[in-house]
């Protein structure tokens, strides 16, 4: 009996120990497959040829991906520079300000939000953005445009993304020891004095690593920018340019990828550089995370 | 004096609008599908399966879809939970929970959490045609398995956190094997496990990029995980690429089933977890 149970506790410490590592080493075996399969275009075009050539003719043998690179890049820092000061507010209000009958109300909105799939933004997208920017936006600025913009992206994803952004920065602030706001109102500083002066300086880090994964998850996110974004492999000159990211690339040639030579190897390498650059992009913000809440702990 | 005053004030209104701003945005786009889907939402669409002229307009509805998603998402969170609860109990009760090495791992399943689901639909596809599959339930199924088990394994490590040590101290020093302490523990965190489970279908259920290339998709119910499995989110992408309007409403009609759909997951979820955090000491 005693040694019934003592091989019971063994066993299953093995069996969890192996699904442990197999559930974890998925990271490296997406990298590594990725890798594997990207070598073709690898040894056919230099890197350099990859990422900073424009023309993408499949059926030739030319993959540039400049262009859905730079369209990435656009969505993304459009998405960051609308949601980061919306953000930002919102969680110093939610934390510093707001009486917490109201906190109890709003945060679960947060939660709500963060709960709808992305292809709902997509639609919304579609129904709401796309109307807005092609008849009230963008007449004040370009000649024509049909509202399948880089803009309308950067809209949705920065939608997306506030509740990541929120819920961390809301996170970050609440480590932040209450005796340091108070020395600092006692001193007389009004309260978005502290605010500034003290709270966001100590919360910096913080916000930072919250801005550095929402680059990550902007950078990744497929449907509902596709929905929105023209789907144009040219290079965007303003925001209401269409554009044409890397994960709707991957997305929209999936059916087609078998049958031209090289091309599944070229949708592969591009979720090999997604893969990487939001593999460090998570490190990076995962350890300044860990670190304050390290800090908070000692 | 005054200008500190002014300054005070002139944020804290920009606080408040601020948050009325993305607060407001989630009734923006509930009330958007709302008010474009219901005038297409009929008793056909969640009953039967596409007729013979669906895409141009005609009769039928999105029962396949409906279905499959059900069928993917509770296939993935089932698979999925069978791999993460061992897992959040060894990282916790045999590794020590608060160890380097522990953090470590909490750390790699943060960053899977992190990886987009257009990677991982990548990466099942490549599973896939290593094994020589077609797009199949099966194939849809493997992938968002891989997406979700990193979502369950933090939220159940999570939940298994703020069970007391003494009561593990307590089974231990009877004389319970580290097994039978952590069969004293799950029974503990029941309702955190449903929580988890909840969370992981609904954002199972609604995503598409890791099911676009594994699953494919089909007009009928999927009788074998053999076959392709049309899913919900697909259903309203393919409907609203159509030129016919009649289709396009019902891809707003379908985004409704959906919204619907998620929101009462994430509504229940939000119940449980605070019932469960509530009657923790």
């Amino acid at each position: 009996m005693y040694k019934l149970r003592l091989f019971k506790d063994k066993f299953m410490s093995k069996l969890m120990l192996v699904l442990t590592l197999a559930s974890v080493s998925v990271l490296f075996v997406i990298g590594i497959g990725l890798y594997y399969h990207s070598i073709p275009i690898l040894h056919k075009l230099s890197l350099s040829d990859l990422l900073t050539t424009s023309v993408w003719k499949p059926l030739k043998g030319l993959f540039g991906f400049y262009p859905f690179i730079m369209g990435t890049l656009w969505v993304t820092g459009i998405s960051i520079i609308i949601a980061l000061p919306l953000c930002l507010l919102t969680a110093l209000y939610i934390n510093e300000y707001a009486p917490a009958r109201i906190r109890k109300i709003l945060t679960p909105f947060v939660n709500l939000l963060s709960g709808i799939p992305p292809v709902i933004f997509g639609v919304w997208g579609v129904l709401f953005i796309i109307p807005l920017i092609q008849d009230h936006i963008a007449p004040h600025f370009v000649a024509f445009s049909t509202g399948y913009s880089v803009l309308a992206g950067g809209i949705v994803l920065a939608v997306m993304i506030f509740p990541l952004i929120v819920s961390i920065i809301t996170e970050v602030l609440r480590t932040i020891p209450q005796d340091l706001r108070d020395a600092s109102l006692s001193l007389g500083a009004t309260g978005w004095e502290t605010t500034r002066k003290v709270v966001l300086k100590k919360a910096l880090p913080g916000i930072i690593a919250a801005v550095v994964l929402a680059i990550s998850r902007a950078f990744g996110e497929t449907i509902a920018v596709l929905m929105v974004c023209g789907n144009n492999a040219v290079v965007p000159h303003s925001v209401f340019d269409p554009g044409y990211p890397l994960p709707a690339l991957i997305a929209n040639n999936y059916g087609e990828m078998l049958s031209i030579p090289m091309y599944d190897s070229a949708l592969m390498f591009a979720a090999l550089l997604l893969f990487v650059i939001i593999l460090l992009f998570n490190i990076i913000s995962r350890v300044i995370l860990a670190r304050l809440e390290r800090k908070l702990a000692s | 004096m005054k200008r500190r005053k002014y300054e005070e004030l002139f944020f804290r209104v920009l606080m408040v609008l601020a948050t009325v701003f993305v607060a407001g945005s989630f009734f923006l786009i509930v009330g958007t599908i709302f008010y474009k889907g219901a005038p297409y939402m009929t008793l056909d669409m969640i009953t039967k399966t596409p007729g013979g002229g669906f895409y141009i307009g005609k009769e039928g509805g999105i029962l396949n879809a409906i279905i499959g998603s059900i069928y993917v998402a509770g296939g993935a969170t089932v698979l999925g939970l069978l791999i993460s609860i061992p897992v959040a109990i060894y990282i916790n009760m045999y590794m020590g929970g608060k160890t380097f090495l522990a953090n470590t791992l909490r750390m790699a399943f943060d960053v899977l959490f992190g990886i987009p689901s257009i990677v991982y639909g990548a990466f099942g596809f490549l599973i896939m045609v290593y094994f020589g599959l077609r797009a199949s339930l099966l194939g849809g199924i493997i992938a968002v398995t891989l997406l979700v088990i990193p979502i369950l394994v933090r939220t159940l490590d999570e939940v298994i956190r703020t069970v007391p040590f003494e009561l593990r101290d307590a089974a231990l020093s009877l004389g319970a094997t580290r097994w039978e302490t952590a069969k004293v523990v799950l029974r503990q965190i029941r309702p955190g496990i449903f929580t988890a489970i909840l969370l992981s279908f609904g954002r199972a259920i609604g995503d598409v990029a890791s099911v676009l290339f594994t699953a494919g998709f089909s007009d009928n119910i999927p009788t074998s995980l053999h076959e392709p499995a049309a899913t919900l989110p697909l259903a309203i992408f393919f409907q609203l690429s159509s030129p016919v309007e009649e289709v396009q409403g019902r891809g707003y009609a379908s985004a409704l089933v959906l919204t619907i759909i998620v929101l009462i997951i994430t509504v229940l979820s939000e119940i449980f977890i605070r019932n469960f955090f509530k009657h923790k000491i």
